[in-house]
């Protein structure tokens, strides 16, 4: 008897737990769900590229939403966002919730290629077009997948650039030192990196991974300096990157370039005061890149949505900082939705698909085209920009020295000028 | 002999829980009751070296992670079948726990919990250092893979019912050992190891025995979950939280109970699914989830199942 | 030639702020036989206060250490009183986690208050430089402050009634309570010298290295290595623990790939732990 009370009482316990359930709304407006790492590690990053996705939404419902040919009517945007602690463990879970119980219409990736990867097979499961943001893996685009759009130049073409830099402004620097985070993404990047030098002719002299928990760089650099290098790249996250270019300030490694992977991109890195300066970074976009409706007519591409300045402006308004390229990216993923949304005339992702497929444009982050062949949904026509930090009337500021098209400063060199 | 009830309404419930993602088919549900599943079984098998013998394993998911990257491997190498693929997982995974355990199982207290934590650490490092394991990139499956299961969706639902049959084991068996005799050797073990070696347990082999087969269901458990994830890398396969989570589940059920970290498993998970959903206490979930753990062990060692033991003393046979 | 000086320069240097991060953790784990699992979040925490510190008073945090000291011996013996008193005798699980959720609790509260962002704090002292080799100041300074902390400790422990009557706890509570110490509140006090000191070594670690709120974590799990090299209970073992490490990993790093590093770290901690329990440099 008692045994069939307790039992029913843990049942009824249970089911009580699930009564969160909401019931999925008639269609008067797009839902599009994500998941932001609102804890754990990718939590900086993570943050930004929201604050990039939220901007888009407030500009786009205030010109009354995106405009649906089949519904005949414009409808708003509705964000649906969990947190996913930076954890592949809920990632699984919160997209199914996000698609099931949510009713998302489009999905937009969590940050970070491995929480990309978890929930690509979400979202392909369920055939919902998800774009991929935070995420430069070209390794997920191997896997067959046909619903998962990216929005950044992908690993293999993102520190390459910086070889390409060093190679039009001094010949005959050949010596190449390659130093990262062992993670996922650094990883990818620097392999790629490392094929296209030694396709390049150059000598890379060192090729070395370290512990992501890293904080103290100079046994590293010890190496680094034996080697004699003319250029060290490399890098990984935020926190180690900035520490690097502190400890090769600090220990005056005399080396012509320094190009690191995301943390001198981010405003924060002008925190180290002269460490930061003539360090340079590849970038996915930044404040100063010139891509405009003259560059768009210039390649004969249409040009949308808004231009850099009001992004810029309105960011800063917003959120009392300058937008870095994970915000651009963010704002540039609603962006993308809302062209092909209205291209389709239709909310079905069949349709979106067609138009994602075909689409290629110009916005204010630079050009958008997506890969139909083997490496389907892999970005194809952006490109990285290169910055580098100067010195502009006694304050630090990035300058876009790299490519050419899209610079707004001269590139300053060798690295080590500022150790006089 | 005392009468045993509780796995008569153990097994039913987690078999009725298991049934509702199954005859609603709704997949929302499949995930939550697949995470529950998943930490029940995580929580079974770190309670019998932990609640049986009193060994603290502070770092258990080494052995979800090497489970993990075994299978994945064979998998994504050598296209060997989900259910192969995992015992290998689990075998490899006790084989390294009798091996390891046969060195750091001459540790007590908290030495013991310290060497665990630093092997998970030793073998985090080394596997992201093997460039044949992926490294740190770790690896990645082609969604080709899940066509032998009959598609993606079909091979999760798989993934699933698999699942269930693993808790349903690891529940049968730990409750079988705990009502042998090397059940209670164990926990003679655990009262007093000196007096169980006089009285002439063979404390080595029992604590070795114990320290494999609880390493052998989380081994089972990694292969499951990355397989439905999709990828693996270092840093999700040996999440030394993931231990914690663990331990956590075991505490607040009742460590050394049969039914307590099933139970504390799925509070857990349903306590961590509300948080985290919730947009007042979203940011303050692990705030929350250590204020708890810190009741329960100043207030409640025994956890709910132990606590409910000392104060009802009718329904013992019930809740063991 | 150059890169061996400068590894052993920097291998001491480092060294130096390793053996400052273990004392704490030492300390507690030797008088109390505790292993304080919260370490690293109390690290996180005076980063955190010498962070705010530097940009709301300018005050430098090498003049901020005497200021977080006392911070973190209050906090801690209020820890004590609320996290151990009642667990103090129970098994070793017991203590290990009531520690471990309190961390849990400063960690999700600081990640909800100062999220992961990374800080930074930038005095900017420049560099000595001895030919090719170039030495933080930051750097000499952290090292010296570690070395004078160590002192400053062992004279309090050997020299002071109150320290004896910590060691005397720490070897038998009962008799100690027979010759009329109070051993609740020596408890308490040395489980707040020794969170004090983790504050302390968050705070000098915090000049030299940016830092976010999760960063403790990374010096708690070498502290575990040092303790065990050097020792437990004497802040002397700590030291030599942190410096053989500090050594290790920068002569190391020459040879082998950089990545292996934590690897041959917790192998030596878990053979070290196998071979000699007690640590590789004790008196007795």
């Amino acid at each position: 008897m008692k045994r069939g009370v307790f039992v029913w009482f843990f049942l009824c316990c249970f089911f009580l737990s699930f009564g969160f359930t909401k019931k999925v709304l008639a269609k008067d407006k797009i839902i599009v769900g994500f998941t932001v790492s609102q804890t754990g590690k990718l939590n900086a990053e993570s943050k930004e590229q929201y604050n990039g996705l939220s901007l888009w939404k407030s500009y786009v419902n205030k010109q009354g939403g995106i405009y649906v040919k089949e519904l005949q009517k414009k409808l708003p945007v509705e964000f649906k966002y969990y947190d996913d602690e930076s954890s592949k463990e809920r990632v699984q879970q919160l997209y199914v919730r996000l698609i099931t119980q949510d009713g998302a219409d489009f999905l937009i990736s969590p940050y970070s290629s491995g929480l990309t990867a978890s929930s690509s097979i979400i979202a392909e499961q369920y055939e919902k077009i998800m774009l991929a943001i935070g995420s430069a893996s070209d390794s997920i685009f191997t896997k067959g997948y046909t619903h998962i759009f990216q929005i950044y130049t992908p690993a293999s073409r993102y520190l390459t650039g910086s070889l390409d830099l060093l190679k039009a402004y001094d010949p005959k620097a050949k010596k190449i030192a390659i130093v990262f985070e062992q993670s996922n993404f650094a990883k990818d990047v620097c392999t790629a990196a490392k094929d296209y030098a030694v396709k390049h002719g150059f000598n890379v002299v060192l090729f070395e991974s370290y512990d992501p928990g890293t904080t103290d760089f100079t046994s590293i650099l010890n190496k680094v300096a034996k080697k004699k290098p003319d250029a060290v790249i490399g890098g990984g996250h935020f926190s180690d990157g900035e520490t690097f270019a502190k400890q090769i300030f600090e220990q005056k490694i005399r080396v012509k370039l320094v190009s690191l992977l995301v943390a001198p991109a981010v405003p924060k890195f002008a925190e180290i005061g002269k460490s930061a300066l003539y360090v340079t970074a590849p970038s996915q976009w930044e404040p100063k890149a010139k891509f405009s409706e003259e560059t768009a007519k210039k390649l004969g591409v249409p040009w949308y949505g808004v231009s850099g300045d009001w992004f810029v402006k309105n960011y800063s308004k917003l959120y009392g900082e300058t937008p870095g390229y994970h915000a651009a990216a963010g704002f540039v993923a609603g962006l993308v939705l809302q062209k092909a949304i209205e291209d389709a005339g239709s909310l079905k992702s069949s349709k979106v698909k067609k138009a994602l497929e075909a689409m290629d444009l110009m916005t204010f982050y630079g050009r958008i085209t997506f890969d139909k062949g083997d490496y389907y949904g892999r970005q194809l026509g952006h490109d990285m920009v290169y910055l580098q930090w100067q010195n502009c009337d006694g304050k630090l500021v990035k300058e876009v020295v790299w490519p050419e098209v899209a610079k707004s400063a001269n590139f300053i060199y060798p690295y080590y000028k500022k150790f006089k | 002999m005392k009468k045993r009830y509780t796995l008569l309404w153990l097994i039913p419930l987690i078999l009725a829980i298991s049934l509702i993602p199954i005859i609603t088919h709704s997949v929302i549900y499949r995930e939550t009751v697949f995470l529950i599943l998943m930490y029940i079984t995580l929580a079974v098998s770190l309670n019998i070296i932990l609640g049986y013998t009193g060994y603290v394993s502070f770092g258990h998911v080494v052995f979800f992670g090497i489970g993990g990257y075994t299978s994945f491997y064979l998998m994504h190498k050598f296209g060997i079948h989900l259910i192969f693929a995992m015992i290998m997982g689990g075998v490899v995974s006790a084989i390294i726990a009798l091996i390891v355990g046969e060195a750091v199982l001459k540790l007590r207290g908290a030495f013991f919990a310290i060497a665990t934590i630093g092997i998970n650490e030793a073998i985090k490092s080394l596997v992201t250092n093997l460039s044949w394991l992926g490294g740190a990139t770790g690896m990645f499956f082609n969604f080709k893979i899940y066509k032998t299961y009959g598609g993606a969706a079909k091979a999760i639902w798989f993934a699933y019912c698999l699942m269930v049959i693993v808790t349903i084991v690891s529940l049968v068996t730990s409750y079988f050992i705990k009502n042998s005799k090397f059940g209670y050797g164990l926990f003679a073990i655990r009262e007093d190891e000196d007096a169980a070696i006089v009285l002439g347990v063979n404390a080595k082999r029992f604590k070795s025995i114990a320290y494999a087969i609880s390493a052998f269901f989380p081994g089972l458990v990694g292969a499951i979950f990355f397989f439905k994830a999709g990828n693996i890398e270092p840093e999700d396969a040996f999440h030394l939280v993931k231990s914690i989570e663990m331990i956590f589940m075991v505490m607040l059920g009742g460590f050394g109970t049969i039914s307590g970290p099933p139970i504390g498993a799925i509070l857990y998970e349903r306590l961590k699914g509300i948080l985290l959903v919730n947009p007042l206490f979203k940011n303050l979930h692990m705030a929350i989830t250590g204020l708890i753990l810190l009741i329960i062990i100043l207030f409640a060692p025994g956890g709910i199942v132990g606590t409910l033991r000392n104060r009802f003393k009718k329904i013992r046979s019930l809740l063991e | 030639m150059y890169a061996w000086i400068a590894a052993l320069i920097n291998g001491i240097l480092v060294g130096l702020v390793y053996g400052l991060a273990a004392i704490g953790l030492n300390l507690i784990w030797g008088v109390m036989k505790v292993i304080n699992l919260s370490h690293g979040a109390f690290i996180a925490l005076g980063m955190f206060c010498a962070y705010f510190i530097f940009h709301f008073a300018g005050i430098n945090p090498f003049l901020a250490v005497i200021l977080i000291l006392i911070v973190g011996l209050i906090l801690g013996m209020i820890s004590y009183f609320i996290v151990l008193h009642r667990v103090l005798d129970a098994p070793e699980l017991s203590t290990l986690l009531s520690t471990y959720s309190l961390s849990l609790i400063i960690i999700g509260l600081g990640t909800f208050i100062f999220t992961t962002n990374p800080r930074a704090i930038d005095i900017g002292l420049g560099s000595i430089g001895i030919g090719n080799i170039y030495i933080p100041i930051t750097k000499i300074l952290t090292g010296l402050f570690s070395i004078l902390f160590t002192i400053v400790l062992y004279v309090f422990l050997y020299k002071t009634w109150t320290g004896k009557a910590i060691r005397a706890v720490s070897l038998n509570r009962a008799a100690a309570e027979f010759m009329g110490v109070n051993s609740t509140f020596i408890l308490s006090l040395s489980f707040g010298i020794g969170v004090g000191l983790a504050m302390v070594a968050g705070c000098l670690i915090a000049a030299i290295f940016p830092f976010t709120i999760l960063s403790g974590a990374v010096y708690e799990l070498k502290s575990f290595v040092i303790c065990v090299l050097g020792g437990l209970g004497s802040p002397i073992g700590a030291l030599v623990g942190g410096l053989i490490l500090g050594l290790l990993e920068n002569i190391c790093a020459l040879k082998i790939p950089v990545g292996y590093i934590p690897f041959i770290e917790f192998v030596i901690l878990v053979i070290i732990l196998l071979v000699k329990p007690t640590g590789l440099i004790t008196k007795r």
